[in-house]
């Protein structure tokens, strides 16, 4: 520790401070009190609950929950395909560097540009459906971006497709820094490889999964709005409509900041409840790791 | 993240080595589910690719071979009437100013947080760092009033603020523990010789943080590189446009000329496959470690 005058540290961390409280602090602060006016332009009368109301009755936004609900269900097929990559790639097989080098590029493209191409990829004319049709799979060539009820499995399947290659990077990092030697002592003493993989490695990997698991959470409930907007700006009707492209809707369009207020509010919450989690996650990881 | 890295094999090591003979199920099975990847991974890109340099005619009967006849006009005509450079101009302007504004404000406050002693540090870590995880978009509505207000819209500045705000508990965090690894010793010896808090952290401090910086580098310019929602927000003006912006732009502009559209793409992409190739190693490990640190 360095010795300083009381006041140092203080000037040390004030920038910071004043960032955090003007992109962060402020805002949170003013959707609370937003959400219960009727903000035209830049303030307006309180109007108690009634962008809360008005949010709950309309069915768009109860669809809109529930597509991102829907999208959840990405996060564990994202953990189950990194995990199965990764523990392939710890296996050294001939060429791991270049195979990592590969499944990471998908992560390293923008998600506008992913949306765009796999859009034209999933045309209902486009490649996709021109090679399943030309070996007979017919019945699989859905209309995966124009059909209200394939759509949001479409943009699922993107979100997957782009997201796994960070999963694969992240396990595979953690696998490297595993302690051989266990894995060594379990081969000699005749584990097979489905026993080492289950009873030694698993186990071992289980804070950076679940760490893994709250991190897509997050970006399936609240960071997939380029994937909706690059890829049917919420359509076709409302079928990939999602919260994050409400509140953009609500204050672009409709110009009713005190309702994209409301919907902020709830999003803020829940992902404060998110946070505790991760917060309890991380100490009972420290502490796994310290016994 | 390595290995640990041994002088010798390990005993079971040699036994794996002499037991197993070169070619098993298992091997081939790896090398199936790993092939599989691969191509899943690849495929979208050899999809742009090949279309990019296929006539629109060609493109209408041949959706997924290579091109029969290799054309060039697909990129003269995205280049022409588009302007990707300026876009690309843009997004490296926000990407810099905010990475610079974020790593001098961040690295004075982990300085303290890590190295000085006051009341509320652990407090204030906390804070930021569970900042990590509220999402942007929660913010706009705020400041999209409050920007609207007083002159903010449209402008670099404006928007770089928001940039560097946003990726500031990232650099905290990832600063704080990588200055309380740097031994007591070398601070004290400068201390010793007089310099002075800030000399220490400007002098002595920074030249060693080489690694956390470029992991900072590297995963903040990306984040705003790649953002779409706040450029679409808060830089609204035609020439302002970011490259993602500009992305959303020339696709609504070209709806049906598949090949034209993919040769955007391939223009759009190049720049970051082209960084990631030469530079893999930092993007990997950046940002891996951006997650698996703390």
């Amino acid at each position: 520790m360095i010795r300083t005058h009381r006041l140092t540290p203080y000037l040390f961390v004030a920038p910071m401070i004043a960032l955090l409280i003007f992109i962060f602090g402020y805002p949170i602060v003013r959707i609370f009190e937003f959400s219960f006016k009727q903000v035209r332009g830049i303030d307006g009368p309180w109007v108690g609950l009634r962008n809360y109301e008005l949010v709950l009755n309309q069915p768009l936004f109860g669809e809109a929950v529930m597509h991102n609900l829907q999208l959840l269900l990405a996060v564990p097929i994202l953990i189950f395909i990194s995990l199965l990559v990764s523990v392939m790639l710890y296996e050294r097989v001939a060429g791991w560097r270049l195979y990592r080098t590969i499944v990471f590029i998908p992560y390293i493209l923008a998600v506008p540009i992913v949306a765009v191409v796999l859009k034209n990829v999933f045309q209902f004319n486009g490649p996709l459906n021109t090679a399943l049709r030309s070996v007979g799979l017919d019945a699989l060539a859905l209309d995966w971006i124009g059909a209200p009820s394939v759509a949001l499995w479409t943009v699922m399947m993107v979100i997957i497709w782009r997201e796994a290659g960070f999963g694969i990077v992240l396990f595979l990092s953690r696998l490297l820094s595993l302690d051989e030697e266990i894995l060594e002592a379990a081969e000699l003493d005749g584990a097979n490889w489905w026993q080492r993989l289950f009873r030694v490695i698993l186990p071992q990997m289980r804070g950076v999964v679940e760490f893994y698991a709250v991190i897509s959470v997050i970006t399936m409930l609240a960071a997939v709005f380029s994937y909706i907007y690059m890829i049917g700006r919420g359509g076709p009707g409302t079928s990939t409509m999602v919260i994050e492209l409400y509140i953009f809707n609500f204050l672009t369009r409709n110009s009713l900041p005190g309702v994209a207020s409301a919907v902020s509010v709830m999003l803020f919450l829940a992902s404060v409840v998110l946070i505790f989690i991760l917060f309890r996650l991380r100490s009972n990881a420290m502490e796994a790791d310290l016994a | 993240m390595t290995a640990i890295k041994r002088p010798y094999p390990t005993a079971a090591a040699v036994v794996r080595k002499n037991s197993k003979p070169p070619v098993t199920l298992g091997a081939i099975a790896r090398h199936i589910v790993l092939l599989l990847a691969a191509a899943i991974a690849l495929s979208p890109g050899y999809f742009m690719f090949t279309t990019a340099f296929k006539s629109q005619e060609e493109y209408i009967f041949n959706k997924i071979g290579v091109p029969s006849q290799v054309v060039f006009d697909n990129f003269r005509a995205a280049v022409v009437d588009n302007p990707f450079f300026q876009w690309m101009a843009n997004s490296a302007i926000l990407a810099i100013g905010a990475v610079m504004i974020s790593t001098s404000v961040a690295a004075l406050a982990a300085f303290a947080i890590a190295r000085m002693r006051f009341p509320g540090r652990g407090f204030l870590l906390s804070l930021s760092t569970s900042l990590m995880v509220i999402p942007p978009v929660v913010m706009i509505v705020p400041l999209f009033v409050l920007y609207a207000q007083i002159g903010l819209m449209s402008t670099y500045h404006g928007a770089i603020l928001i940039y560097a705000g946003l990726i500031t508990p990232f650099s905290v965090f990832l600063l704080v523990s990588f200055f309380r690894t740097i031994p007591t010793e070398v601070i004290e010896a400068a201390l010793i010789d007089g310099a002075s808090p800030l000399g220490v952290l400007v002098r002595v401090v920074l030249p060693l943080s080489g690694p956390p910086l470029v992991t900072l580098f590297v995963v903040n310019a990306l984040y705003v590189w790649n953002d779409l929602l706040i450029a679409l927000i808060f830089l609204p003006r035609d020439e302002m446009r970011t490259l993602m912006v500009g992305i959303s732009v020339f696709q609504g502009r070209y709806n049906n000329q598949i090949p034209l559209t993919m040769a955007g793409m391939i223009l759009a992409s190049a720049p970051m496959l082209i960084l990631y190739i030469l530079f893999q190693r930092y993007f990997i490990r950046g940002l891996v470690a951006g997650a698996l640190k703390g």
